[in-house]
Parts: structure tokens; C-alpha cells; sequence
């Protein structure tokens, strides 16, 4: 299905739109339940490892992204506030190796909201960041995993390549 | 300073000016004419997008010609689409993951 991407710089606002061939109340459950998070919420090549979540207001999600060569990126949400299948929000932050807020990086306050549109769930996420530097370190970040995910494909070709 | 081509963008004035030079090279005159900001602000914004390496210089005389550096503006498609490509694949593991749990 078609996935809609806004980033606003000025506003420094990034939004996702995607819809899904599954009711609410399963969409819910990937997007709140850790052993479900960890199969879908890092892109490929990268690893999701919750190490805790509480799914209640004021709750945190602690969790690892987990690169291709073993790199590691500590993250951490706060949960907010909840509306069972309909929507919930906090924020989102990345964390140093004690587990702590990193405040050198950027902190973005979000919002997943769930709509149920016959069989399908249409779910749109909108991140505010507080300046749009704060977006632009992260999209770059971004690019960054997006270029090893790029590698990874090239070395698998590779190996196919000699295979043959 | 080097800037890069979102913090070009991330100014409505700065986009204005964007446009404006993708038609034809003008002078940093010519752009403030067509704001009503002050000849500084504008001048201000044309070296910022100078910084963020957006722009060609062509000396005329004693004039300076901006113009838009268009291989500039697809590596901000490129940069777009790489992270629409990021979401898209996570959002695709979700199908998967989904249709699993349907069929349980």
C-alpha cells in the first residue's frame, strides 16, 4: 500500500500516512505490544530489541536499534497519552549508555492515530520536532541507515554474484 | 559555514528566492525587489544559500548574477525518496507481520 511522507521544515513537522489490510484492533496490538514491535519497527537491515515497555500513560518503551555490524542506538518513548485504538502520543527521544534522555539529541513529540476505514486501518503518525535542525539531524540519521541499508543490498548481491 | 539543502528550504523567504532564480539569474537587486524585507534581509538570505551550495555566481561587470544549481535541488529528491524508502519498508514489514497474525 501506498505510503505518504510530509516533511514541513518550517514547522518541523514529519508525517506518515499508511494504510492496512487488517482491522484496528490487530494494527493496535503491533504497535503497542513489544514482542510485536520487534518484528516490524526497525527497517531492515536494523534490529528492534525492546528491553522494556509498560503501555500505560507516563509508561516508557526502552528499546535498541540494532545495526548490520552490531552498532547500536539506544531509544526511548514516553507514553503519553492513550485512547485505546484510537490514538496515542508522547514522545520520543534517544538515549546514552546509561539509559537516560541523550539531550544533545533531538526529542521529537508525536502522535499515532488509528482510523478504521471498513476492513482496512489507515494509521498516520505526526512527529513535531522543537527547530527544524533538530528534523534535519535526524533525517539524516536517517540517510545514514538508509546508505547501510543500500550496502547491505550491494554485499548481497555480491555473495550472490560469486556464488554463481 | 556549510549548510546543506534542508535549512535552505526551511525558510519561506529563502524558498521564494529559490523559485524565483530557477527561472532566470538575477541579481541580489533584482531578487529584493520582489520583497518587501529589506535589501539586507534578502542579502542575508542569499548567503545563506550561498552556504548551502545552491547557488552559481556569474560576474557581469560589476554586477553578480545568481543562479539556481539544479543538481543540487534532485539531491533533495534523492534524499526524500531514501527516507520514504526507509518508512516503506518498515510500514511492509508490518503487512507481514499482520497478515500473520490474520491467520492465526
Amino acid at each position: 500500500m501506498k505510503t505518504e511522507i510530509k516533511i514541513n521544515m518550517e514547522n518541523a513537522t514529519f508525517e506518515a500516512r499508511r494504510e492496512y489490510d487488517a482491522p484496528v484492533s490487530l494494527v493496535w496490538r503491533a504497535y503497542t505490544e513489544a514482542a510485536l514491535l520487534d518484528q516490524w519497527w526497525a527497517p531492515k537491515p536494523w534490529k528492534c530489541e525492546t528491553q522494556s515497555l509498560e503501555f500505560k500513560p507516563g509508561g516508557k518503551w526502552i528499546y535498541d536499534m540494532v545495526g548490520p555490524n552490531g552498532e547500536r542506538h539506544g531509544a526511548i518513548q514516553i507514553i503519553n497519552e492513550i485512547e485505546f485504538e484510537k490514538q496515542f502520543s508522547g514522545i520520543d527521544a534517544f538515549t546514552d549508555e546509561n539509559g537516560n534522555i541523550n539531550e544533545d539529541m533531538p526529542v521529537a513529540s508525536w502522535q499515532n492515530s488509528f482510523i478504521q476505514t471498513g476492513n482496512r486501518t489507515l494509521v498516520v503518525t505526526v512527529a513535531k520536532y522543537p527547530n527544524p535542525d533538530s528534523l534535519n539531524a535526524v533525517l539524516k540519521m536517517g540517510m545514514e541507515q538508509g546508505l547501510s541499508m543500500a550496502q547491505d543490498g550491494l554485499d548481497e548481491l555480491l555473495d550472490s554474484l560469486q556464488q554463481n | 559555514m556549510r549548510r546543506d539543502i534542508f535549512q535552505a528550504i526551511s525558510d519561506p523567504t529563502r524558498r521564494a528566492i529559490i523559485a524565483l532564480i530557477a527561472f532566470q539569474s538575477m541579481t541580489p537587486n533584482a531578487i529584493a525587489e520582489h520583497f518587501n524585507t529589506s535589501r539586507q534581509a534578502i542579502s542575508k538570505h542569499i548567503r545563506y544559500l550561498s552556504e548551502c551550495d545552491l547557488l552559481d555566481k556569474d560576474q557581469q561587470g560589476r554586477e553578480i548574477y545568481y543562479q539556481l544549481k539544479f543538481d543540487k535541488i534532485d539531491e533533495l529528491n534523492i534524499w526524500t525518496s531514501q527516507i520514504k524508502q526507509i518508512w516503506e519498508g518498515r510500514f511492509n514489514q508490518l503487512d507481514e507481520l499482520l497478515e500473520k497474525l490474520k491467520s492465526k
